[in-house]
């Protein structure tokens, strides 16, 4: 039989395919099926973020930073309310603190419950993302409920939150945070032995710990490999250290790891949100300085002050003493970071968004090299990408 | 915590006194800045020494400060698990004087460096892939300068007739407004307009 020449393939993978995730283009140099190259393109979804907010006010960012992952808004407005408030100096008072861990938990439960379906969904299971967004969908009516917006809340501002929980919606969480576990297991039994699952995620895309502080890896990725970093533990912010919870961690840094450590870690969630709820606290929501949080709608009505500070604050806003910080919070994805510089005025001077995703998504190459095309999907399944904070 | 940092800046500045130019502890964060010729002999003193540990390259960025002479800071962000730490490395550098790249040290730094040379202009000598990442294939100028207009200079639309998107010149209804307020509450003085004068009246 005469030999045969095989010549590499280029394929380009999105940017417009349902598994790309958004808008990757994926350039992928293959040898047959198997990877030899994966150059992903970055950028279609590029707006500018961080440019545009060096031209808004501290409090007209807050909503740039929902746009970022659209799949767990809040946690983003946390890192950006947590830098700001380091500059300022202030300290929230215990309620607002209560409330933004409550709906940081919310968040990360609609984020993994998002990433666990749409992987299982990736790699071929259909059901999951039916049952899953079913509770995706309370959980944003819980949103809605406090704020007003089911996804792109604006809820965390500096200096606390924008409103205070609705009469019965403590009450209604926690009746859905006693059901949840009921729908984790029902998920469960459909992935976590499914054997279709593990032969499409079990040794696919693994990383080792060393490898994966190399390549910038937070979050449940990193956890998946067998190091127990949270920064909810490590370096803790608003009310976390007062909160009782466990790390879950994976130990060959693969796609079904990855997974796993989103299952529980949905579990450890619910554990602070149950927390959360029976401590609550009461008081106020947000700080009590007028330069900085407004005064309540009913003030306004006959006090001169309340208006004259509630104009100024939604015109020019307040002032941040110059300075700068990198505030971190332990977003669903992974370590989500502000770099904020202040030259004193009513404007960030700078604002770099350091996203868990960017340096996930560099890994690509690393994970994917010498595996088949249908590991791509589930490796960038597994990687929880959402082009909102990849691209900014 | 406080006094850890300061002690890990003077173990930094004593073991590598000519890479440091300056130590600063700025809201418990502390910040060192170095030169760019310095900056990969540094970096990789931090990952590797074993008071530093810095194993983790989590952001590199760029700053404009256009009223300088070297206009542009580099900032290296890094966290060391095992001490539960996080350094700030700072370079200036401007627009003709390339940076050299860590991507040797850290394969993380590898789009960020990309992402700081597409939107600032900044050049990382020896990157092993020095293309744009963000913003558009064929996009001129770069993004993030503080001279570069928030609106951009071109707008794309669909070109019905040529059926393709076309590149136009920017061109706004109106202009863009910056509202600069001079904030009644903090620096300006409490002065009547035309009452100057009663200072110096009193004076005499």
């Amino acid at each position: 039989m005469a030999e045969t020449q095989i010549k590499n393939l280029t394929l380009n993978f999105g940017p417009q395919h349902p598994s790309a995730h958004g808008v990757l283009r994926l350039v992928l140099e293959m040898d047959g099926e198997v990877i030899d190259r994966a150059d992903p393109h970055v950028g279609l979804l590029h707006r500018g973020t961080e440019k545009l907010i060096e031209y808004k006010t501290y409090m007209q960012a807050v909503p740039y930073f929902d746009r970022l992952d659209y799949v767990a808004p809040q946690n983003q407005e946390h890192a950006f309310a947590l830098a700001v408030e380091k500059l300022l100096g202030i300290e929230v008072p215990p309620r607002g603190q209560y409330l933004r861990v409550l709906y940081a938990e919310l968040g990360r439960i609609t984020n993994h419950l998002f990433t666990v379906c749409a992987f299982a969904m990736d790699i071929g299971a259909m059901t999951p993302m039916l049952w899953g967004f079913e509770e995706r969908e309370r959980l944003m009516e819980f949103c809605e409920r406090v704020c007003g917006a089911r996804l792109h809340m604006n809820y965390f501002r500096p200096g606390g939150v924008s409103m205070d929980l609705p009469v019965g919606l403590a009450d209604d969480i926690k009746s859905w945070a006693n059901e949840f576990p009921k729908v984790m297991d029902d998920l469960e039994t459909l992935l976590t032995e499914n054997r279709i699952f593990k032969q499409r995620a079990v040794d696919i895309g693994a990383i080792s710990a060393d490898d994966a502080l190399d390549w910038g890896f937070t979050g449940p990725c990193l956890r998946a490999c067998g190091l127990a970093w949270d920064l909810r533990k490590a370096q803790p912010y608003d009310c976390y250290d007062e909160m009782d919870f466990d790390i879950p961690v994976g130990s060959h840094g693969d796609c079904y790891d990855r997974y796993l450590v989103r299952m529980l870690e949905m579990r450890e969630s619910l554990k602070i949100i149950h927390q959360c709820l029976d401590r609550m606290p009461s008081g106020p929501v947000k700080v009590d300085d007028r330069k900085i949080a407004p005064p309540p709608r009913a003030e306004m009505k006959n006090s001169m002050e309340a208006l004259i500070h509630h104009f100024k604050l939604y015109t020019e806003g307040y002032h941040v003493p110059a300075g700068e910080t990198y505030t971190v919070v332990e977003a669903p994805k992974g370590e989500f970071g502000v770099y904020l510089i202040s030259d004193g005025t009513g404007r960030p001077y700078r604002c770099k968004i350091r996203t868990p995703g960017f340096a996930h998504l560099q890994a690509m190459d690393y994970l994917t090299r010498g595996h088949m095309l249908a590991d791509v999907v589930a490796v960038l399944g597994s990687l929880d990408i959402v082009f909102g904070e990849v691209d900014r | 915590m406080d006094l850890a940092l300061r002690d890990l800046g003077d173990y930094i500045e004593a073991t590598l006194p000519d890479a440091v130019i300056d130590v600063a502890i700025v809201r418990e964060e502390l910040i060192i800045e170095t030169k760019r010729d310095t900056i990969v002999r540094l970096l990789a003193f931090l990952r590797d020494d074993v008071n530093c540990q810095f194993k983790q390259l989590m952001d590199v960025c760029g700053v404009d400060y256009p009223g300088r002479e070297e206009r542009f800071d580099v900032v290296y962000n890094l966290l060391s698990l095992s001490h539960n730490r996080r350094i700030r490395v700072k370079v200036k550098t401007s627009e003709a004087n390339p940076v050299p790249t860590v991507t040797g040290l850290f394969n993380s730094a590898n789009w960020w460096e990309r992402e700081t040379w597409d939107l600032f202009g900044i050049y990382f000598l020896d990157h092993p892939d020095p293309r744009r990442i963000l913003s558009d294939y064929g996009f001129e100028g770069h993004a993030l300068r503080k001279d570069f207009p928030l609106t951009g200079y071109v707008e794309v639309r669909y070109d019905d007739e040529q059926k393709r998107v076309v590149y136009e010149p920017v061109e706004l209804q109106q202009e863009f407004r910056s509202f600069d307020f001079q904030s009644p509450w903090e620096g300006i003085q409490a002065q009547l307009p035309g009452d100057e004068k009663a200072e110096e009246q009193e004076r005499t």
